[in-house]
């Protein structure tokens, strides 16, 4: 059965302009439990690769430059 | 190379002593066990990563279960959680852990964590429980990890983190082996020769589906499948009680705990939409999470966790716990609803089924040295037996595994596996990334987590489970014949929710076998609706015997404190009585 991609608002926000994944930090996405996040190959910038979140924060409390936002994933909101 | 590509790999190592999950529980076993035998190997094995792993992940706000002298004993607490338990309890573990709980909290306190003291110097206890005292806070609990961590490196431990354990090997003659693992983001196999192996992979969270219809927003850490249930039944452990479900009353949606006992002890309870009281005590058992069922449905609901008539500066001290630790987004949640504590109560509800014996009775059975039924095979934490461990729980209890754990090793040579095992689990772990087409991890995962909602969740009828199960297993079939994985992502998925399928089948076939009702919401069986303590005053063992699932009554150890008849059904009189 062929696959369809599936559109999800994610909770985790990057700020482009803050995020030094490009200077070689991996911070938010070494630490996230549940290993939803990425760096963009594109970008050099880390992003929410996957709508998995417990919302618990690590990636947010350990970012160096206050670059990462945790919302509460809409469903629950 | 791109992460999460998928490279068909296997290698192999060895170590004295093996901890499989770094969350609480294991960061401690390792800790200990590196301890004892210093010139030994130690490997900690982390699914994610030991620095932020865990029910503990943002820390914790205080200890639920602390027996601190001059507060309470060793006795009176062991008194409290047998009768909190229907009685169904193997004091020893209990009461052994009651007795060393106290020395971990010194330790916790040399590592750098602080616990609330008084202006004598002596800790400030809270009482929540329905008898004891025993909650203590944890002014700086956002650091535990940290502290954790720091120890571990002191001590030399090697961490391997984002290694998926699977499956567990074992020699011929049934002692443990190993473990056979996987990594997260490369779907590269690791297998693990150990003399001892401690399974400390936390509760068995994503088993039923949150209200929310979000697959993540679980009470558990959601990282926490049950893998660890579904290893130790493959490997022929034993595993007590499972019929005895966790179940807790948390905020609404959120699904996060609220906190009452962070509140309580200033003065919030729980009330119904009258604004009146309707249970005697919010320490959680299941006889009270019955009586909250009751109340959400006589019309009296919803059900709140009420603090507005508190001054307005306790509430400030409430929150500024509430928002930092434990459950950070708590406050985010809540200021997006427009919800102010000092206006309005907070909506509380249900949660999805789980396993977890850190706040119920179930798990892989241990005995008070936390050796489960399977030769130098060990469990701790809320995957194992040991009833209400809570955080304190773990560490104690994790403690006692790895100093057991590496005296068994130093006692023992490897022991050999059979290599057509591991090249059997090799096929299992990588099928779903061999096939073209089929159905993704997720939809299988939140088909079957759906199931567990309509047909296992209590109450617990006979029909609907002999239903239930038959639409599992047509799921199972799906998952086994038809589930894709297209990255190591994917395929760490695509394992997790076998360990979810292993635990629903474990989860049914508990309920089932037990003819009764206990444990108030836990264990309410419509066709059998009154305890039963002629028949089954008893623990009930689950396990894979000849490929099958199999379970059987096991007796309560004699036990150690003796509980008068009249104490016996103390946490049953959970309804206030009428009163105006
Ligand atoms: C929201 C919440 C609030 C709580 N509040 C309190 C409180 O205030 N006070 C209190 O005393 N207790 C509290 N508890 C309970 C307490 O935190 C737990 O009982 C305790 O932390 C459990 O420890 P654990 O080691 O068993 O599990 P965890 O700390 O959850 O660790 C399990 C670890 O195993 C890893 N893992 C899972 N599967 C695998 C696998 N296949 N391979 C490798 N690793 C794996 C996970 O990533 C995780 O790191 C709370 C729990 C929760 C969830
Ligand atoms: S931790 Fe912060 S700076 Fe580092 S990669 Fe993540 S977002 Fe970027
Ligand atoms: S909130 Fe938690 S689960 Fe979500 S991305 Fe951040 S660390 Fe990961």
């Amino acid at each position: 059965m062929p696959l369809a991609s599936y559109q999800t608002s994610v909770p985790v926000v990057v700020d482009d302009a803050k995020c030094i994944a490009d200077k070689g930090c991996t911070v938010c996405v070494d630490v996230c439990p549940l290993d939803v996040l990425r760096i963009s190959d594109m970008t050099n910038k880390a992003y929410m690769a996957y709508d998995e979140c417990w919302y618990c924060m690590p990636c947010e409390a350990d970012c160096p430059t206050g670059a990462v936002t945790v919302n509460i994933p809409y469903l629950l909101r | 190379m791109a992460l999460d590509q998928i490279v068909d790999g296997l290698s192999e190592v060895s170590c004295d002593v093996l901890v499989i999950g770094g969350g609480t529980a294991g960061p401690m076993a390792a800790l200990k066990a590196k301890l004892k035998n210093p010139k030994a190997n130690v490997v900690l094995l982390e699914k994610a990563n030991v620095k932020r792993s865990g029910a503990i992940s943002m820390g914790m706000d205080g200890l639920n279960n602390a027996v601190i002298p001059g507060y309470a004993t060793p006795e009176q607490y062991t008194k409290e959680i047998t009768i909190a338990n229907d009685g169904i309890v193997d004091q020893k573990a209990v009461y052994k852990y009651a007795q060393n709980c106290y020395k971990i909290i010194e330790e916790l306190d040399s590592f750098g964590i602080r616990f609330l003291k008084n202006e004598n110097g002596d800790y400030a206890v809270k009482k929540v429980h329905h008898i004891g005292t025993y909650v203590l806070p944890m002014p700086n609990g956002e650091t535990v990890k940290k502290a954790l961590y720091r120890q571990l490196r002191r001590a030399r431990i090697l961490i391997s983190n984002r290694y998926m354990a699977t499956r567990l090997v074992k020699s011929a003659d049934g002692r443990i082996a190993g473990a056979i693992s996987v990594n997260t983001r490369t779907a590269e196999m690791l297998v693990i020769k150990a003399k001892a192996v401690i399974l400390c992979m936390g509760a068995a969270g994503r088993l039923g589906l949150p209200t929310s219809g979000y697959m993540f927003g679980t009470y558990e850490n959601a990282a926490n499948s049950g893998d660890g249930y579904a290893m130790a039944y493959h490997a022929g452990a034993a595993l007590a009680n499972l019929e005895c479900f966790q179940i807790n009353p948390l905020i609404k949606d959120y699904n996060g705990p609220a906190c009452a006992y962070v509140a309580g002890p200033f003065g919030a309870y729980t009330a119904n939409n009258e604004g009146s009281r309707f249970i005697e005590c919010d320490y959680w058992s299941g006889q009270m999470m019955l009586e909250f069922y009751n109340e959400l449905l006589s019309g009296k609901g919803p059900v709140f966790l009420q603090l507005k008539h508190l001054h307005p500066d306790t509430i400030s001290e409430i929150e500024s716990t509430l928002h930092k630790v434990e459950r950070p987004t708590r406050g985010l949640f809540q200021q997006g609803r427009g919800v102010d504590y000092r206006s309005e109560s907070i909506e509380m509800h249900i949660s999805e089924i789980g396993f977890c014996s850190g706040h119920s009775a179930s798990g892989v059975f241990v005995d008070d040295n936390a050796r489960t039924t399977v030769p130098g095979l060990y469990a701790a934490g809320d995957m194992a037996s040991v009833p209400h461990n809570y955080m304190l729980g773990a560490f104690t209890n994790g403690s006692v595994a790895g100093i057991d754990a590496m005296e068994f090793a130093d006692n023992h040579d490897f022991a050999e596996f059979d290599a057509a095992d591991v090249a059997m689990e090799r096929d299992r772990v990588m099928a779903p990334t061999k096939r073209e087409d089929g159905i993704p991890p997720n939809q299988i995962e939140y088909k079957t987590r759906r199931l567990v909602n309509d047909y296992l969740q209590p109450p617990k009828v006979t029909r609907k489970y002999e239903l239930g199960m038959r639409r599992l297993a047509e799921t199972r079939e799906d998952m086994q014949e038809r589930m894709i994985a297209r990255n190591a992502h994917e395929l760490l998925r695509a394992l997790e929710v076998q360990s979810i399928m292993d635990c629903a089948d474990m989860a049914a076939h508990a309920s089932l076998y037990r003819e009764e009702s206990r444990w108030g919401l836990y264990h309410w069986r419509t066709d059998f609706p009154e305890k039963d303590n002629e028949n089954w005053f008893c623990h009930t063992l689950l396990s894979k015997q000849d490929g099958r699932m199999t379970s059987e009554k096991r007796a309560v150890e004699p036990y150690v404190v003796p509980i008068a008849d009249d104490e016996k059904d103390l946490y049953d009189k959970q309804r206030i009585r009428a009163s105006a």
